[in-house]
């Protein structure tokens, strides 16, 4: 048999029909929903009387507007009656939902593996970008639109183009204060957003093998940032140890025979990718983004660039509005770019070990004068775990909120949002323009340099404070 | 879905990279549980002034833009969220399709569920669109049939597009049914891996 990359063995394996002139017919294993993708697609079965095919290979939650105080006080109407169709639509067809109520809540893609939905060689589907998240364990995850969210609930399948393939090789060591989040930002800043369209990436090298399973899912959730249909890593010791004895794991024997299938699931020697690109992981430093774009970003020892520096006029064009959007005069060094607001949270870093390594940062200390620092753990489980550890006592004591699970101010759905003008160094995703709040500025960042910005009340080179420690 | 077989329209011109979702459909108006009405948020933060007269300097806002049914725009456009609001909006608002020399993944895929066709063109083709969107009675016609677009002073430039998407569009087909003729296939795969 020909050799074949992971992501071709997965797909194989899920192609329900097959015929020249169209897209393969893809089974889906696991299908995430949330509240706001969801209600114009159960809307679309009741009015063609359809059911949903497998309610037991589909799990819902609530997390984008969900308020992170006060819960259950949803005074947004609009945002209530999202929440009540979801509360509806699951009872009414029959699908599992963790809403507000329960333990299991939490951003769709932290839970997804927190409860052991997530597992190797799966295809998973949500009406959510970050979806690609689920990758870490070496599955094939991708977000969807609101019509496909409905016509995987009606059939289980999508009709699905055979993707290119990307092996994105990251070799050498990283350095101390250097994360899984300044490794994605610094491939997306040397490579671009959209180098990634049209492929599945694979992350591969020494840097990667050495990650946890919360750092590998930091890195395949932004894969979507890089235009990527997906990002997956393929699963190891480390997968597997994450997965045993979690909830919808296998369990005994079962999980020993599911660990010896996905053992197979690596590509295989002499498999070929449509192309294939090297980052050096030693030459990355903390990385912090100055634009609106997260491939906008510099090291944190750099500074905010100069229009002139970029080659075609539709770039210069594009740094020059990020600059005026952002308010930032080229070469101020990105360690003077003060901070007003700290968004520590979201599906890219909301893990506990997220929390931990910023709570490293902070214990002692106090959040500068005029900082708004906001902790918003992933889940609910992520939240009493760490409130167990004593990592939650350290961030209220230091001045931050502590506050209930959701997406919470990485869209800004929810009542948190950064204000117009205002500086925010936070640990999601994306640095739109207005998508923390309408003239928001965001700046990209990892949890460790999020913490030590509401510490110091500008940004600082987390590399520094990590020799210190050592001393 | 409506079909799209031919369409003749008035050209709007937004020479931006990498409009993202948030900026076509901004995340405060995805609360609405309907897959209508969404054309008067469109580009709302860049369309409106704080105190919500419209901006004059935004493209569309321009006189010449008014009325227009086909938006050209430059490389990665929809990139980010997944949401299909974006194309909710820009089909509510009356766009029937959007020319760029590329398109982010979901988005792409979920024009085509709306029947607003996505297109493809060469850099140079959309340089030259936006610079004749300048004008206020710059019309294109698009024939999905024949993958061609047109305008009558001699441009034309032909492009890329799934044949089964094709086919879709043209019929205007509900997926969903389509797809339940292969159900014996689903119904068989499921019980070889169960």
């Amino acid at each position: 048999m020909a050799p074949k990359t992971i992501i071709e063995k997965i797909w194989d394996e899920h192609v329900v029909y097959r015929e020249d002139g169209k897209p393969d017919l893809l089974y889906i294993d696991l299908h995430l929903v949330h509240e706001v993708t969801s209600p114009q697609a159960f809307e679309g079965l009741r009015q063609k009387g359809r059911k949903v095919r497998r309610p037991d290979l589909t799990f819902a939650t609530m997390d984008h507007n969900v308020p992170t105080v006060n819960r259950f006080v949803i005074e947004d109407e609009v945002a209530r009656n999202q929440m009540t169709a979801l509360e509806r639509n699951c009872r009414e067809f029959g699908v599992p939902l963790a809403d507000l109520n329960s333990p299991e809540q939490g951003i769709v893609h932290v839970i997804g593996p927190e409860l052991g939905l997530t597992q190797p060689g799966k295809t998973i589907v949500c009406g959510d970008s970050h979806t690609s998240t689920h990758g870490a364990f070496g599955a094939l995850a991708f977000g969807i639109g609101t019509s496909e969210v409905e016509h995987v609930l009606a059939t289980q399948t999508l009709w699905q183009h055979r993707p290119k393939t990307m092996q994105v090789n990251v070799t050498g060591a990283l350095a101390p204060g250097v994360s899984a989040k300044d490794v994605i930002l610094a491939i997306i800043g040397k490579f671009g957003v959209d180098f990634g369209t049209g492929y599945v990436l694979e992350f591969t090298g020494d840097v990667i093998r050495r990650l946890s399973m919360e750092e590998r899912m930091t890195i395949c959730n932004m894969s979507i940032e890089a235009g990527a249909r997906a990002g997956l890593i393929a699963p190891d010791d480390v997968t597997f140890a994450y997965l045993r004895e979690r909830k919808y794991a296998p369990k005994g024997e079962a999980f020993e025979q599911a660990v010896e299938k996905w053992k197979q699931l690596c590509t295989d020697e002499g498999a070929v990718y449509d192309r294939v690109i090297h980052m050096d992981g030693s030459e990355i430093a903390p990385t912090v983004t100055w634009g609106t774009t997260p491939a906008m970003s510099s090291p944190i020892d750099g500074t905010v660039p100069h229009p002139e520096e970029f080659a075609t006029e539709t770039e210069r064009k594009a740094v020059q509005l990020a600059l005026q959007y952002m308010g930032l005069k080229p070469g101020t060094k990105m360690t003077d770019i003060p901070v007003q607001h700290v968004f520590i949270g979201s599906c890219t870093n909301s893990r506990i070990s997220d929390l931990r390594e910023a709570a490293r940062i902070v214990k002692g200390k106090k959040v500068a004068p005029g900082v708004r620092a906001l902790v918003v753990p992933g889940s609910q489980q992520v939240k009493k775990q760490a409130e167990e550890e004593g990592i939650a006592q350290t961030f209220i004591d230091a001045g931050f909120e502590w506050r209930d699970s959701g997406c919470s101010m990485c869209l800004g759905m929810n009542p948190d949002t950064v204000p117009a003008g205002e500086h925010c160094a936070s640990t999601s995703n994306r640095n739109f323009e207005g998508r923390q709040g309408k003239g928001a500025r965001t700046h990209l960042v990892s949890p460790a340099m999020a913490a030590a910005a509401a510490i110091y009340g500008h940004f600082v080179d987390v590399r520094t404070l990590y020799k210190e420690a050592v001393r | 879905m409506e079909p799209f077989i031919i369409h003749k329209g008035k050209v709007a011109g937004l020479d931006r990279a990498n409009v993202d979702t948030d900026q076509i459909i901004p995340k405060q108006f995805l609360k609405r549980i309907e897959r209508t009405g969404f054309g008067q948020f469109l580009f709302y933060d860049w369309r409106y002034l704080p105190d919500g007269a419209p901006n004059p300097h935004f493209e569309l806002n321009r006189p010449e833009n008014e009325g227009a049914t086909i938006l050209v725009a430059n490389e990665n456009f929809g990139c980010g969220s997944s949401r299909e609001h974006a194309p909710w909006a820009l089909a509510d608002y009356g766009f029937r399709a959007v020319i760029a020399p590329s398109f982010a993944d979901i988005f792409y895929n979920n024009c085509l569920k709306n029947s607003l066709l996505p297109i493809k063109l060469p850099k140079e083709d959309v340089v030259y669109l936006l610079k004749k969107a300048e004008r206020p009675d710059y019309e294109l016609t698009i024939s999905l049939e024949q993958q061609v677009v047109f305008d009558d002073e001699g441009f034309t430039s032909t492009f890329d597009i799934d044949p089964y998407r094709k086919q879709l569009l043209l019929k205007g087909w509900d997926e969903i049914d389509l797809t339940f003729v292969y159900e014996p296939y689903i119904i068989a795969y499921e019980k070889a891996r169960s």
